[in-house]
């Protein structure tokens, strides 16, 4: 472990140096991230001018859940950054380089591509919640900073393990599958008040590609008029499953990986 | 080569199904008990959803980026040197695409959600010809906005995050995501004179029948102006950047 952590700051280092040469890059890339959120709240706020509620909830609790959301996925994207997995690892043959090394191929995947500027959209998410908490009114238990913790963790493991388990497809086969653009938009439904999709969605949601665990359950925690207990205690549990599960396909796909064959 | 890449219309299919089945629920859930929110009604706005996304497939493309690369690469000075207009190829070949994906993408995708979601059909076979005419102006205005972001490409280090910037801006300011109608007031005026509504809203509109006689014919003619209007930004660009080209190691 602290092993991996050295390594983690090393890399960290290395990102800073290269990144700090192209600083508008940076910065780019922060405001491109944000429009996107911030078309998406432009969008419940509009939603809002026409309607008192959305099945129940308020403007200030969806706001909540979307913030929750972009701090969710804010910590998922700064370390999970595997989106062109298969084309940078599999077919330029990468993953060979990484597998003469002693650290876990995961680990050494995730902190070569590790994003820092991904954090500052999950920060304003922190930000939003934060001035949601405020507009509501929500009482703040001293342990609420922990439980938030430990539901981000969880919600981070459910996205972490679900996307390793679809980068691990690419050990298996190397067609592009389209599969992962699929899944990144079904992750948008977790963002809304579960009690607006019908029960297959629900279903589906909950149990079998559990992103209203990134979202409107974690949340519902701290939103006392919705509280949920027993969904939203089940999110790092429901976390830790899903990344066993992502863990042990990436481990099985190494055992299959044969190289690019160049 | 591009029926090479089926699976992709198929999951490309299967994602725009699930985009609209999305805004599907959440309008039904904003209308609540409503039977009409800025004049539309849920019959109307789920066919809005539905065929501004289907419309969306055929008239999307990545021509920004293949422009920005091809200015990055240097390739783009090879095909100068070509007796063609480089411009109106890359428009050309966005076109052959969309009909790729008008008839493999659009017209099944529309069957598909229409059997999944409640959609209202116009019934005047003269609307589906307008609609086809507009969004071929959509495709276009779309296109042209994708050039003059590519052709950034020369005047700046990285226009990637620009690229980026743009496709969200014209899901939003077109309407794809949230109809122009149900912007604040003080939004639409400044959004009337803005491209992006005539890339989305008023093809959408005449197709759910929130248009109708002369107004039609108004909605078209600001596409019209727009194709044309717009070249005169893509012309200047264009001259410019000639002058800046000079490729390393040429």
């Amino acid at each position: 472990m602290s092993f991996t952590l050295s390594l983690f700051r090393e890399y960290i280092a290395n990102y800073l140096k290269t990144k700090l040469t192209y600083r508008a890059d940076f910065w780019v890339e922060v405001l491109s991230d944000l429009l996107f959120s911030a078309v998406n709240l432009v969008f419940i706020f509009v939603v809002f001018i026409h309607t008192e509620s959305l099945a129940g909830w308020t403007e200030a609790e969806v706001v909540f859940v979307y913030g929750y959301f972009m701090l969710a996925f804010g910590v998922f994207s700064t370390f999970f950054n595997l989106w062109n997995f298969s084309e940078r690892y599999i077919v330029k043959g990468e993953m060979d380089r990484v597998l003469t090394r002693p650290a876990h191929s995961l680990v050494q995947i995730m902190l070569e591509n590790v994003d820092p500027p991904s954090m500052v959209g999950g920060l304003v998410g922190l930000a939003i919640m934060g001035v949601s908490w405020s507009t509501l009114g929500l009482p703040f238990d001293w342990y609420d900073p922990l439980m938030l913790m430990v539901m981000v963790i969880g919600s981070v493991l459910i996205y972490g393990g679900l996307y390793t388990s679809l980068a691990a497809i690419s050990f298996y086969s190397d067609a592009p599958t389209g599969i992962v653009p699929l899944m990144f938009n079904i992750q948008n439904y977790g963002r809304y008040p579960i009690q607006i999709f019908n029960k297959g969605i629900r279903f589906l949601l909950s149990w079998v590609l559990p992103f209203a665990f990134v979202g409107v359950y974690p949340a519902s925690f701290f939103l006392d008029r919705h509280e949920d207990l027993t969904m939203s205690l089940l999110t790092p549990v429901v976390g830790v499953i899903v990344a066993t599960i992502g863990l042990t396909i990436w481990n099985r796909g190494i055992r299959r990986y044969r190289g690019a064959g160049s | 080569m591009m029926l090479a890449y089926r699976v992709n219309y198929y999951s490309g299919i299967i994602i725009y199904a699930i985009n609209i089945g999305a805004y599907y629920f959440l309008w039904k859930a904003i209308y609540g008990d409503a039977d009409t929110l800025q004049g539309f009604t849920v019959a109307q706005i789920t066919t809005y959803v539905a065929v501004s996304w289907m419309g969306r497939a055929f008239y999307f493309n990545n021509l920004d980026r293949e422009i920005s690369n091809d200015v990055r690469d240097g390739s783009l000075a090879v095909q100068m040197t070509r007796p063609y207009n480089y411009l109106i190829v890359k428009m050309m070949q966005g076109f052959g695409e969309g009909i790729f994906r008008f008839g493999l993408f659009m017209i099944p995708g529309m069957l598909v959600v229409s059997l999944l979601f409640p959609i209202t059909f116009p019934s005047d076979p003269v609307r589906y010809v307008v609609f086809v005419v507009m969004l071929w102006f959509s495709f276009l205005i779309n296109s042209q906005l994708n050039i003059l972001t590519g052709l950034f490409a020369f005047f700046v280090e990285n226009n990637e995050g620009m690229m980026r910037m743009k496709r969200v801006l014209v899901d939003l300011l077109s309407g794809v995501v949230l109809p122009i109608a149900f912007f604040p007031s003080w939004a639409k005026p400044v959004l009337d004179w803005l491209p992006f509504p005539a890339i989305t809203y008023l093809p959408s509109s005449v197709f759910t029948g929130r248009l109708n006689g002369p107004e039609v014919w108004q909605a078209l003619l600001v596409q019209v102006i727009w194709v044309a209007v717009l070249i005169l930004p893509i012309m200047a660009m264009w001259r410019s950047a000639r002058r800046r080209l000079f490729v390393q190691g040429g």
